[in-house]
């Protein structure tokens, strides 16, 4: 009894060094917060478009009762990795036919227009979120950030930060398949 | 050419810690004298080549040898030269090498003045603390060699970050290093001690001036973090509970533990096995420390950079260090003989109960640190643990520790009179009801919990002063019998003293300046007036002021009450061009009463800022001085302990012969 | 360590948040039901930085939840209902004062155990040595069984012939 008393510190420490290990994965990011909204129906909202771009405007409605899963993408003409994230988002919607949705954050809908007349417009309809209210519905933390939504309405997968690069791509497109092939992420 | 004799340096320093490893402990096995002395050469070759390698960096980023990948991530050419000095310890790289070197010189001087204890037991302890040396010489090496080159050189740095640009924060690394390494030698005294099989009165009178000299740099290295968060972050606070500043405090208070838990092993030969424990854990969490800062563990406002790897090999260090000590203590501790004996009512049982409060204290925030990754491994899930927790935790442990404080010196060792206490202490205990209720007068508003603070500190301060009365009789006998007295106290007695009643000012500070806060936030064009907490405010404007390496706007405050003028604060939003960033330099009224606290920003609001208005952020903080005040007394309370003439003599002198282990303990 | 306030974080959020915390035109203009803001946002942790509060946040996200907050206690939701709010969109990491459920009764009740441990071992140690003192002539486990060891051993001798 009097060892186990002694050995106690020994016991306890290696306990937490077990979880610290499991702490030290690289494929862990202490920063990231999974979203709340996964297996949830896609939040309420309703949005106006962004006037020049030619497509219309996009709310909650637009998600449901669709026949197979969406991409919703927050985007911003202020935001520099946006940037490289739309080429990777065009060649989704022209290479693999995705439908692309997106909101615009807390963005002059003058702006957008002109980022979009340059780098072109992949976008099915767009949602002009100038508060930047239905981002926070979303639980958005930083632009860009992508969702797959599928076809029920049911959000199934987020995707934090530029999708651009081969584990990015990678990464998003098996969520892709997964979400298409019936399955949720 | 230099950086080159730094790296070099460093490996010379690894070789000779490896040899020190070795050799002198298993000189003490054998009883080997040569072997045993040779720790004196090797720790002081030691120190000298680290030296050496700190010197190279220093010197690199002096120059601003840009050749050199450290010096281009953390220091640029229009840097002030005092940043750029402070620049070598800055990084992650560098911080290590500054622990080492304290490591070294820490070695070397328990060699050079560590004589009064027996040949075999300072030999094991360097063995320890060189297995410690070869640990962090290795991680250095291996994963983050400050001397990395970079070609072609760039032609300038990337300058370090501008909020840390600060002669304050310059300085906090070395001294919480001082610290945490200090906390090295004790351990490694311990785990000698747990070698040779016996712990006894001389260990702990030889390992308290080591413990102070390293609570005092620790008591140090937090306040000067306090105060610089206080005056650099823009809105008054000193403390967050965040991650790293919790992992610094821990040691702080197991230490505290330490401190006094090896006054009783020393004067009674009780509590051997708590002693030689918390030598052991305090330790074991400034390793902890640095772990969670430099391995991504944790997210942290203050965190280096992320990297796993060097997170496992941080792990692996720690594993070995702290499960190795660990694993002896649960061997060899029970062995020990117990000591003196003592009644529930003594200074004995009053010291174990501060033990174990501190204990508890410490293992509730550990826990509360950690819990969001327990979390995260078992369910998945994020979760946070904040202020509320920490506050809502740490509070009600800590109260009743600071009663205990006041009664503590009261008591007698052995047994003690705890009615005969009391009734000495009604008075004091009366007037710090009073104090409560004069402040509950004064204020208006404020938590219970606030009152009930004041109350305790108010007992702390007075049951202080009155246990130091009694001593020199105070009142008792002619004041200058009294004052004699007082002159003949050892100084370990004014020491206590000091270092009780700063907390209690500590506390006063920290309530003070959290419950009666007022706070004024307003858009101020020229000519706007404020008012706040009886002080009226007038902004008079802004103007354009260059900086070496920064371009600021400052604005005027003119300060005045009752009509009557008091202050003008200078509050500047500073922006520096090279590292894009921008800062808040706050401007501060300091009193004893109160600090006058205002900080700028530009308005987020576009319709306002279009105005040429400012944000203007005015603090009215009550008392807040008394924190840094007290941690001051802190400080010198410990200064005073360790200059007793007593802890200097040391341990009573053994026969002279070289003492191996092989007879049983006393 | 050195405190490395890496706000790397806003970066993602591009230029030109010069806000500071909380600013005057986000401040409701009932004294009560702004302290009631400010109070909530203290609670609220800033989803973009390394643990910091909105209430203290630069942030562009800490002021939009900051925002946010007002405008739902202005529409009538107490506290708990704002935060509750928060947490359907950004789940318990969004709370620093977690929340008391199963997840966390552990944490919750660690430090009264932790208490209780430490409490049982100052009186295991307490009772150990009053009775100890009490008998000081009495001898220890360790005497005890040396002695019985020796009287076996003397009446085992006694038997031999």
């Amino acid at each position: 009894m009097k060892r186990l008393l002694f050995a106690s510190p020994v016991l306890i420490s290696l306990i937490f060094g077990g979880f610290f290990l499991w702490g030290l994965d690289p494929e862990r990011d202490p920063s990231a917060i999974p979203s709340v909204l996964i297996s949830r129906p896609a939040p309420e909202f309703t949005l106006p478009e962004v006037a020049g771009t030619g497509v219309p405007g996009f709310a909650r409605a637009d998600l449901v009762g669709n026949s197979e899963p969406v991409v919703v993408n927050i985007f911003a003409s202020w935001c520099v990795p946006c940037r490289a994230e739309h080429a990777v988002l065009t060649r989704l919607v022209e290479e693999d036919g995705v439908r692309l949705f997106g909101i615009n954050y807390q963005d002059e809908p003058e702006d957008a227009l002109r980022w979009l007349t340059e780098l072109g417009n992949p976008y099915e309809r767009i949602g002009s979120d100038l508060e930047g209210r239905v981002a926070i519905e979303w639980g958005l933390t930083g632009v860009p950030e992508t969702f797959i939504v599928g076809g029920d309405g049911t959000v199934l997968y987020k995707y934090v930060g530029p999708v651009v690069g081969e584990t990015a791509v990678r990464e998003f497109t098996t969520a892709l398949a997964q979400a298409r092939a019936g399955g949720s992420s | 050419m230099i950086p080159e004799i730094g790296q070099f340096s460093l490996a010379i320093a690894l070789g000779f810690a490896l040899v020190q490893s070795v050799l002198p402990i298993l000189g003490a096995a054998r009883g080997n004298a040569l072997w045993m002395r040779s720790a004196h050469a090797t720790s002081l070759a030691q120190v000298t080549f680290t030296l050496i390698a700190f010197a190279a960096l220093m010197r690199s980023f002096v120059v601003s040898d840009f050749t050199v990948l450290n010096v281009v991530e953390n220091s640029n050419s229009l840097k002030p030269m005092l940043f750029k000095i402070a620049g070598t310890w800055a990084s992650h790289e560098g911080s290590l090498l500054l622990w080492v070197l304290i490591l070294t010189i820490f070695g070397a001087a328990v060699s050079l003045f560590g004589t009064n204890i027996s040949e075999g037991l300072r030999a094991r302890t360097l063995s320890v603390q060189a297995w410690i040396s070869v640990g962090f010489f290795s991680f250095m090496i291996f994963t983050s060699n400050p001397f990395e080159r970079v070609f072609p050189p760039p032609p300038d740095g990337n300058d370090l970050n501008p909020l840390l640009q600060d002669f304050g924060l310059a300085l906090h690394p070395p001294l919480l290093y001082i610290g945490y390494v200090g906390f090295s030698i004790v351990f490694s005294f311990a785990v000698a001690a747990l070698i040779e099989g016996r712990v006894d009165a001389a260990w702990a009178r030889w390992v308290r001036p080591w413990t102070l000299a390293s609570w005092m740099s620790l008591t140090a290295g937090i306040a000067l973090g306090s105060w610089w968060a206080y005056y650099e972050l823009g809105w008054g606070g000193w403390w967050f509970w965040d991650p790293v500043e919790n992992v610094s405090f821990m040691p702080w208070l197991l230490g505290t533990a330490l401190l006094h838990s090896a006054i009783v092993t020393e004067k009674r030969g009780s509590l051997k096995s708590w002693t030689i424990l918390l030598a052991i854990l305090t330790f074991s969490l400034s390793l902890l420390g640095a772990f969670i800062v430099r391995s991504g563990l944790l997210t942290s406002v203050h965190a280096f950079a992320v990297d796993p790897l060097r997170g496992l090999y941080l792990l692996g260090l720690l594993g070995i260090s702290i499960g190795g000590s660990l694993t002896l203590y649960a061997w060899r501790a029970p062995t020990f003989e117990p000591g003196g004996l003592f009644r529930p009512v003594s200074r004995e049982a009053g010291l174990l109960v501060n033990n174990l409060l501190l204990a508890t204290a410490t293992g509730t925030v550990l826990f509360g640190t950690l819990y969001p990754l327990f979390v995260e491994a078992l369910a998945g899930e994020r979760i946070s643990v904040g202020p509320p927790f920490f506050n809502a935790a740490f509070i009600p442990i800590a109260l009743p520790l600071v009663i205990l404080m006041g009664l503590g010196p009261f008591l007698s060792w052995k047994r003690a009179d705890l009615a005969g206490l009391m009734d000495r202490l009604k008075f004091v205990l009366a007037l710090s009801v009073l104090a409560a209720l004069v402040v509950w007068y004064l204020t208006e508003g404020g938590p219970v919990l606030a009152y009930l603070t004041v109350a305790i500190a108010a007992w702390l301060l007075l049951a202080t002063l009155q246990e130091w009365a009694g001593r020199i009789r105070l009142g008792k006998v002619p004041l200058r019998d009294a004052m004699r007295r007082a002159r003949n106290l050892p100084r370990a007695a004014h020491g206590t003293t000091m270092a009780h009643a700063g907390l209690a000012i500590v506390i006063f500070g920290f309530v003070g300046s959290t419950a009666w806060k007022s706070e004024e936030v307003v858009f101020v064009t020229p000519g706007s007036e404020i008012s706040i907490a009886g002080y009226d405010v007038v902004f008079e404007g802004i103007e354009r002021v260059m900086g070496p390496n920064y371009v600021a706007n400052r604005g005027t405050l003119t300060i005045t009450r009752d009509g009557e003028y008091v202050t003008t604060l200078y509050p500047e939003r500073r922006n520096y061009p090279v590292a894009q960033y921008s800062t808040t330099e706050s401007s501060i009224r300091s009193t004893l009463i109160g600090d006058i606290y205002a900080s700028l920003s530009e308005p987020a609001d576009p319709a306002a800022s279009a105005e040429g208005a400012w944000t203007l952020r005015i603090l009215y903080e009550p008392l807040v001085f008394f924190i840094w005040l007290g941690s001051t007394m802190l400080i010198l309370g410990g200064a005073l302990s360790l200059s007793d003439r007593r802890l200097r003599v040391g341990a009573p002198q053994r026969a002279p012969r070289p003492d191996i282990a092989t007879t049983p303990a006393e | 360590m050195i405190a490395r306030l890496v706000l790397i974080l806003m970066l993602a959020f591009a230029p030109v948040t010069t806000a500071f915390a909380v600013e005057p035109d986000e401040m409701l203009s009932d004294p009560v039901l702004e302290a009631r803001a400010r109070d909530v946002s203290r609670q609220l942790r800033c989803v973009v930085c390394q643990n910091q509060d909105i209430d203290s946040s630069n942030a562009g996200i800490a002021r939009d939840m900051r925002l946010l907050v007002r405008e739902r206690i202005v529409e009538g939701d107490t506290n708990a209902e704002v935060l509750d709010f928060m947490v359907a969109r950004y789940g318990n990491f969004v709370l620093l004062r977690p929340p008391f459920n199963p997840q966390t009764y552990v944490l919750w009740f660690a430090p009264l155990a932790l208490a209780l441990v430490a409490g049982g071992f100052g009186i295991a140690v307490m009772v150990r040595v009053r009775r100890q003192s009490a008998h000081p002539d009495d001898l220890s486990e360790a005497e005890d069984a040396a002695f019985q060891a020796l009287s076996d051993a003397d009446a085992k001798d006694e038997t031999q012939p």
